[in-house]
């Protein structure tokens, strides 16, 4: 591995049953990337991200982060290493407040003290436009709101590698817009990121390199450009996109 | 653009409200007036009120594990009789006195609790419930195995060991019940502040969404065994504080799935499971049903059956959450409340 790389995938396979959700994938990313990941429905994208946080655990092959060997820990641990996931699903704890959900990461996943934490939640959700929000029970948000829960709470745990779960599925124009400015606003401040998303313009406008996915197998990999024209990856998008 | 117009906010970090702080005064006033009820309550009220405390216990520790940590067992009657059976023991054969053996109770429901949570903790679900309840089938099995305690048909605790608590008789009935008072606030004080804390936190993340808190840094597996280890070791000194109050112990008695676990789940789930003040409501209902149909046999069961049919089906969320919908309120200060204030009082005019 290289001396930067902060996360590299070797060899990981899964599967459930005769679907194979990651096949011998290899992955690596460098500290301060931005790497977004494309693939049609059914892919393995989010197999991929259960793989790399520790939902799954992988059948073969291994996961390194920051140097450790992260392949058999669960997820805490992995959170604790500095590795922060959003769900595709938005995962809000209902009966908590916006305030509460992210003060969930800042006091275990970030190991925060309690005065510590607090104002790292308020900076936190100042820059995610939810302070307006912060009293209201994450059950009662908006589907744009708990996409910022979800960027918020990942980011309440001070992460070094952000993975996004089409966080911009499902936005209007405008809001993918401000949630773009928020991406980069993240990757200015240090953070790794990788984003999965099928809405390919707000991928092109922050990845800095472009992975391609299918049945669980990386089939493309490199500049975002180059990604883009191959002539395999038209084919694979036909009718999944059309942006 | 509309930035300069709202100032310079600061903002603050609340966790109490006024309703929180009314009922924190009021309780301390009630427990004043009750830890005084040996000297304006008749033996009777006494002896009820000790039982409903005990069963407040039971019950605020079973919401604690089911509400908030997911574990449903219906098995704490393990440590209900466990508790009991030490103390039996403790003071007969190690001629400990009642109270330090009562605790000694907790300690080894603790240590006891340890390996049956890593073996129940392969089961999820009805599984879980089901292996519970089998670990409480077996510790009820091998008790009735030793003779020295009765077998079968159980033990009187010998006058000997019950005078040791006081000579005379209401001096003893006294010290029941401020054992059985005490044991109620420190449960409630345990859990109040244990829901208080970052564990606490976590546990109702874990109510909420296990994927979601694990992904947030919590370790999900070891906070449950934490808040099993807990209630079991608390539920074992209950169960001592039970058979100290009723002098007498048999199997079935002390492993009763449906006094030590049954009513208690009819006590959580119409009080509101998941909340604080659930088991406080639900305990004071089930009481109060009880005395007032105490004349009608097992026509009283099937009103409580039918008493928590009624609540499910009309308030899934129990007594309390129906309440808590209403006004919004929290009787026990658990949330967060952040407050933005205008700070631009002293004349900042905007960059
Ligand atoms: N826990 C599971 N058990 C069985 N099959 C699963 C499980 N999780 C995912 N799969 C299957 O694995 C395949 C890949 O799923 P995955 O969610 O990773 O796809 P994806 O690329 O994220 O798709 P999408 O774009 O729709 O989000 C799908 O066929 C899915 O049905
Ligand atoms: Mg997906």
């Amino acid at each position: 591995m290289s001396e930067s790389s902060l996360l590299l995938v070797e060899n990981v396979s899964k599967s459930f049953g005769a679907v194979k959700v990651a096949d011998a994938t290899n992955l690596e990313v460098n500290a301060g990337e931005v790497v977004g990941i494309l693939g049609p429905n059914g892919a393995g994208k989010t197999s991929l991200f259960n793989l790399i946080t520790g939902a799954l655990s992988a059948d073969s092959g291994t996961i390194n982060f920051k140097g450790n060997d992260i392949t058999r820990t669960n997820a805490a641990y992995r959170c604790k290493l500095g590795m922060a996931r959003s769900f595709q699903v938005p995962q809000p704890f209902v009966g908590m407040s916006v305030f509460e959900n992210a003060l969930v990461g800042a006091t275990h996943g970030a190991g925060l003290k309690p005065s510590a934490a607090n104002a790292h939640v308020v900076s936190v959700l100042d820059a995610t436009g939810l302070m307006a929000r912060a009293n209201v029970k994450a059950g009662v948000l908006t589907l744009l709101e708990r996409k910022r829960l979800e960027l918020a709470r990942a980011l309440s745990t001070k992460p070094s590698l952000l993975l996004l779960d089409e966080i911009a599925g499902g936005l209007t124009d405008s809001e993918c817009e401000s949630l773009i400015t928020s991406i980069k606003n993240v990757h200015l401040q240090g953070t790794t990121i990788i984003w999965i998303e099928h809405i390919v313009h707000a991928l092109l406008a922050v990845a800095q390199k472009l992975i391609v996915l299918d049945f669980g197998k990386v089939i493309a990999a490199g500049q975002p450009d180059e990604i883009m024209a191959s002539e395999q990856v038209r084919q694979i998008y036909l009718g999944v996109d059309n942006a | 653009m509309n930035a300069d117009t709202k100032g310079v906010l600061k903002t603050t970090i609340s966790r109490s409200s006024r309703v929180s702080i009314i009922a924190m005064v009021l309780s301390l006033v009630l427990m004043l007036v009750l830890a005084w009820a040996p000297y304006w309550a008749g033996r009777a009220e006494m002896r009820l009120l000790g039982e409903l405390f005990l069963y407040l216990s039971l019950a605020s520790l079973w919401n604690l594990m089911a509400g908030y940590a997911g574990l449903v067992s219906v098995g704490q009657q393990a440590y209900v009789g466990l508790g009991g059976y030490l103390l039996f023991a403790l003071t007969m054969f190690g001629g400990l006195h009642p109270v330090a053996a009562v605790l000694l109770a907790g300690v080894f429901s603790a240590f006891l609790s340890l390996p049956v949570a890593i073996l129940i903790f392969r089961l999820h679900g009805a599984y879980f419930a089901i292996g519970t309840w089998v670990i409480a089938e077996m510790f009820r099995l091998s008790f009735a195995q030793v003779q020295s305690l009765g077998g079968g048909s159980g033990t009187s605790l010998p006058i000997g060991v019950v005078k040791s608590l006081a000579a005379s008789r209401s001096g003893r009935e006294s010290l029941s019940y401020w054992l059985a008072l005490g044991a109620v606030v420190f449960t409630l004080g345990f859990v109040f502040f244990f829901m208080r804390s970052k564990k606490g936190l976590a546990l109702t993340a874990i109510r909420d969404s296990e994927a979601g808190a694990a992904e947030l840094g919590i370790n999900i597996w070891r906070s449950k065994l934490e808040v099993y280890v807990y209630t079991s070791a608390i539920t074992g000194v209950i169960g001592g504080l039970i058979f100290l109050q009723k002098l007498r112990i048999s199997p079935d008695a002390a492993f009763s799935v449906s006094d030590w676990t049954a009513f208690v789940i009819f006590i959580v789930v119409i009080g509101g499971i998941g909340t604080l003040e659930g088991p406080i409501i639900g305990t004071l209902l089930f009481f109060i049903l009880r005395e007032s149909m105490a004349d009608l046999g097992t026509t009283y069961l099937m009103i409580l059956g039918l008493v928590a049919i009624v609540i499910m089906l009309k308030a899934p969320q129990g007594i309390w959450g129906l309440i808590r919908q209403k006004f919004d309120i929290e009787l026990f200060p658990l949330s967060y409340f952040v407050h933005q204030k205008d700070a631009s009082t002293q004349k900042s005019s905007g960059a």
